[in-house]
């Protein structure tokens, strides 16, 4: 069989950069389970909801980069107002609650975008069009600057983690939840800044995906299955892991659909999770407890 | 025996309160105080409720009865972090560093208040590295890699960030070497001097009596007896009735 | 159970049974339909309770086993002349145990979230297989087929009509409520309550926990199977849809609106769930899911237990 070079080449990049965006949607989703043990199902719907904030500011402003932002912003107000009326009051209880309370936002949210943009898929302009020569072939910019951007926001995220004041409270209150409440830090507020910052990545993937497909109500289905299966094999909790099992994952999904038709590269993903859980349930990229 | 502070409010009163782990009934009526700048004991067996004691204090579980008073103000119940910034600092027994920040970070939860000025931060700092060296000299390592006993240094230190009216000290000297023990005592005297109160929940008898005012006996879940440490001696058929097996 | 309980417990039983034997006779056409289908969604949550309420295990795949279920039932329908309601039947939950086998085998070592994402995660792969298959299951489109006759083909068969099939599926549904009950009240049962209340504790005094939440998986596949099967013979297709992971998470959320561990609670959230769905979609067209879907997070907020949780104890004894 003849090595498709091109092909390989070109799904190799398009790996890369549809990684880097299911980077930041997982590493908004670990770190919310991460601090406060909440399996976020709505976290789909936060994406579906930024990517269509995007095309209304979009469409009124003209600006690409302006939608990103107000985007953001919005929905992690948003994904703050969700967490303190609806996951706040179900602190301390089963986890079972909060997967079912984020799956019936999840279906609040689909349905209400199906109500108000109706069901056919919008578009998202590229922000600037031109492609440039990757070895031999035309490969368009706008995509390597979406990784690019992605790439940034994670590692904006990862600095504030490590040397911003609120950082601190965050890595505390996600290692020791009350002993950081006993060192007088306001973890209740700090669980729903987390929350809106998971939200407003999400929103931001939203907008950088929406260019490379059509943004319509059940896009975000896919991509939460996606994200989870990036956050298991990548160590739940573990920020480092997602972006490495998101850019592994995205990968091999890439080259499966080079052979196969791209739903059914959807089953690499899932034998990939089934593999990790057998025989590394703490993440692939996570060294094995001793 | 007079208790000193009936005549001023006390710093922390706690009246009669009941707690529960679930359906266990773990404090069945719990009453003491402390006053201002005192150091006070509270001694007894494993799993008599000295440590669950200090949780409800700290808010860390909520009394299903009774109160907790605060320079008179009423906190049971109250979440743990408002109680810290009122100042009440808390340091549990298996003194729960975070071992994933450094030193310097661990001291920073407590430092990073607001209304306190960076001159103030540093002079804060300064006083607590002089006092644990050995924190000064690994500021930058991270809390887990550090001994038990630099762990214990730093549980102390990170309450002491808080600038507290009064820390609650839950068996500060278990599992530490002798060595260690005396420096815990040293410090618990020098807080002592600076108008800290202490509320010092210990096993270890002789170090109790030395550094406390007052000492409260609890079994079973309550109060059973309190006695000036003046008037107590490491043989006193009382810490035998308690303590003993 | 003592007698006075007893005797409560079979007459409501009996009440409300004789009263679903009647409803067909005097309901209009639609209604008809309306609760028969609330019969078969009450059997697939009830299925789900076992693993839920009674193991706490939360499982996202039981749309593999409905689906699976139904599209055995088409298989059975479809390839064997003449169509043999039996067969579809044993077809159905065939196909919907070997799905359960299978993932059994692999989740269940794992506990509570990843049990459940791994169960979602599989009930997608079956998606997937089923709507990319299409020369076999007939892809995104499904299986159509016409409904099998009631009766031993070849000896004597009478059609269906929309009241015997009301009968037919009720008869099923009760029989698996009681025989549900029987096995959550069995020693059995006892095990799986006891790996609910407390995992490691139960794995230390000696009990091979693995292989008993796989046979419990199992039944719970079986029944779920059956419900897809029945639904293939009440609506005459079998569609991809029901494979994908939606259907799992409403049969949760009858489970919840209804009273986890109760049994019979799960068919009353499904009645709930569906009878607010039909009120809400008269009023708002497509859009009933957005008062339905708030209805039930201030359910999960305020009224975990759901509507029967308050019997719980007494269901069970």
């Amino acid at each position: 069989m003849e090595i498709p070079w091109d092909l390989i080449l070109i799904q190799t990049v398009n790996g890369i950069v549809t990684g880097m965006i299911l980077a930041l949607v997982a590493s908004g989703l670990t770190l919310i389970f991460g601090i406060m043990d909440v399996v976020n199902f709505a976290h789909g719907e936060l994406f579906m909801l930024g990517a269509y904030m995007g095309v209304i500011v979009l469409t009124t402003t003209g600006s690409f980069w302006l939608a990103l932002i107000l985007a953001s912003f919005i929905v992690a107000l948003i994904g703050a107002a969700l967490q303190v009326t609806t996951l706040r009051p179900l602190l301390g209880r089963d986890p079972l609650n909060t997967i079912l309370a984020t799956f019936g936002i999840s279906l609040v949210l689909q349905n209400y975008a199906l109500w108000q943009f109706g069901p056919v898929a919008r578009k998202i302009q590229e922000p600037f069009t031109g492609q440039f020569t990757l070895f031999y072939l035309q490969y368009p910019w706008y995509r390597i600057v979406i990784a690019a951007l992605s790439a940034a926001i994670i590692g904006g995220l990862y600095l504030f983690l490590k040397y911003g004041r609120y950082g601190i409270w965050i890595r505390a209150t996600t290692q020791d939840r009350v002993m950081a409440q006993a060192m007088g830090i306001p973890v209740p507020w700090v669980h729903t800044a987390v929350f809106a910052i998971g939200a407003g990545m999400a929103a931001a993937s939203g907008v950088l995906f929406g260019p490379l497909v059509g943004v319509s109500h059940i896009m975000g289905l896919d991509w939460v299955l996606k994200a989870f299966i990036v956050v298991v094999v990548g160590g739940m909790g573990n920020l480092g892991g997602s972006i490495a099992a998101a850019i592994f994952i995205s990968l091999l999904e890439a080259y499966a659909s080079i052979w196969v038709s791209p739903a059914q590269s959807v089953i690499v993903s899932s034998i990939v999770l089934i593999l990790t859980l057998l025989f590394r349930p703490t993440g692939l990229f996570v060294p094995t407890p001793k | 025996m007079t208790q000193p502070g009936t005549a001023t409010v006390p710093l922390v009163k706690v009246e009669d309160i009941h707690t529960y782990y679930g359906k266990s009934h773990i404090l069945h009526g719990v009453s003491l105080e402390v006053g201002a700048g005192e150091v006070v004991g509270l001694l007894g067996r494993n799993g008599v409720g000295k440590s669950t004691t200090l949780k409800s204090i700290m808010g860390l579980v909520s009394p299903s009865e009774g109160k907790v008073t605060f320079q008179g103000q009423p906190i049971t119940g109250q979440p743990p972090h408002k109680l810290a910034r009122l100042g009440i600092g808390y340091v549990p027994e298996d003194r729960r560093i975070f071992k994933l920040l450094t030193v310097m970070e661990n001291l920073r939860t407590g430092l990073d208040r607001a209304g306190v000025s960076d001159a103030r931060k540093q002079a804060l700092l300064d006083k607590v590295y002089a006092y644990f060296p050995v924190l000064a000299e690994r500021r930058s390592q991270a809390g887990g890699t550090l001994s038990g006993g630099e762990q214990q240094m730093l549980a102390i230190a990170r309450a002491m960030m808080l600038e507290p009216r009064i820390i609650l000290l839950d068996e500060p000297t278990e599992g530490l070497m002798p060595r260690m023990v005396s420096q815990i005592r040293q410090i618990i005297e020098v807080l002592h001097k600076e108008g800290v109160a202490i509320l010092l929940v210990e096993q270890n008898v002789p170090l109790t009596l030395e550094a406390s005012q007052r000492i409260y006996f609890m079994e079973k879940g309550a109060v059973r007896h309190h006695a000036a440490a003046s008037q107590l001696t490491v043989n006193d058929p009382v810490i035998h009735q308690y303590l003993g097996v | 159970m003592s007698k006075r309980h007893a005797s409560i417990y079979w007459t409501g039983f009996t009440v409300i049974t004789v009263l679903l034997v009647i409803a067909p006779l005097v309901l209009p056409e639609f209604w008809r339909r309306f609760l028969t289908e609330i019969l078969i969604w009450g059997l697939l949550a009830m299925s789900s309770d076992l693993l839920i309420g009674y193991t706490g295990m939360v499982s996202f795949g039981h749309s593999a086993f409905f689906g699976l279920g139904m599209y055995g039932a088409a298989a059975a329908i479809l390839t064997v002349r003449p169509p043999n309601i039996w067969l579809a039947i044993l077809y159905g939950l065939g196909a919907s145990a070997a799905v359960a086998l299978f993932v059994a085998y692999f989740s269940t070592r794992l506990r509570d979230i990843y049990f459940a994402i791994t169960t979602l995660i599989f009930s997608q792969i079956f998606y997937v297989i089923i709507f990319t298959w299409t020369e076999v299951t007939g892809g995104e489109n499904g299986l159509t087929f016409s409904r099998p006759a009631f009766g031993i083909p070849g000896v004597w068969t009478v059609p269906f009509t929309s009241t015997t099939l009301h009968w037919f599926v009720l008869a099923f549904v009760t029989a698996s409520y009681l025989i549900l009950r029987r096995i959550t009240q069995s020693p059995f049962g006892m095990v799986l309550q006891s790996i609910r209340e407390n995992e490691a504790r139960t794995r230390a005094i000696g009990y091979p926990v693995e292989r008993y939440k796989i046979v419990a998986v199992m039944l719970s596949g079986l029944f779920a199977g059956l419900a897809g099967v029945l639904y293939a013979v009440q609506n005459r297709f079998a569609a991809p849809d029901f494979v994908y992971f939606l259907i799992s998470g409403e049969a949760v959320i009858f489970n919840v609106m209804g009273g986890i561990g109760t049994l019979v609670g799960p068919i009353f959230g499904a009645a709930f769930f569906l009878l607010l769905r039909e009120a809400f979609s008269r009023f708002l067209t497509e859009y009933y899911l957005i008062p339905v879907g708030v209805i039930f997070i201030l359910m999960v907020i305020f009224l975990p237990q759901g509507l029967f949780g308050f019997a719980k104890r007494w269901l069970n004894r």
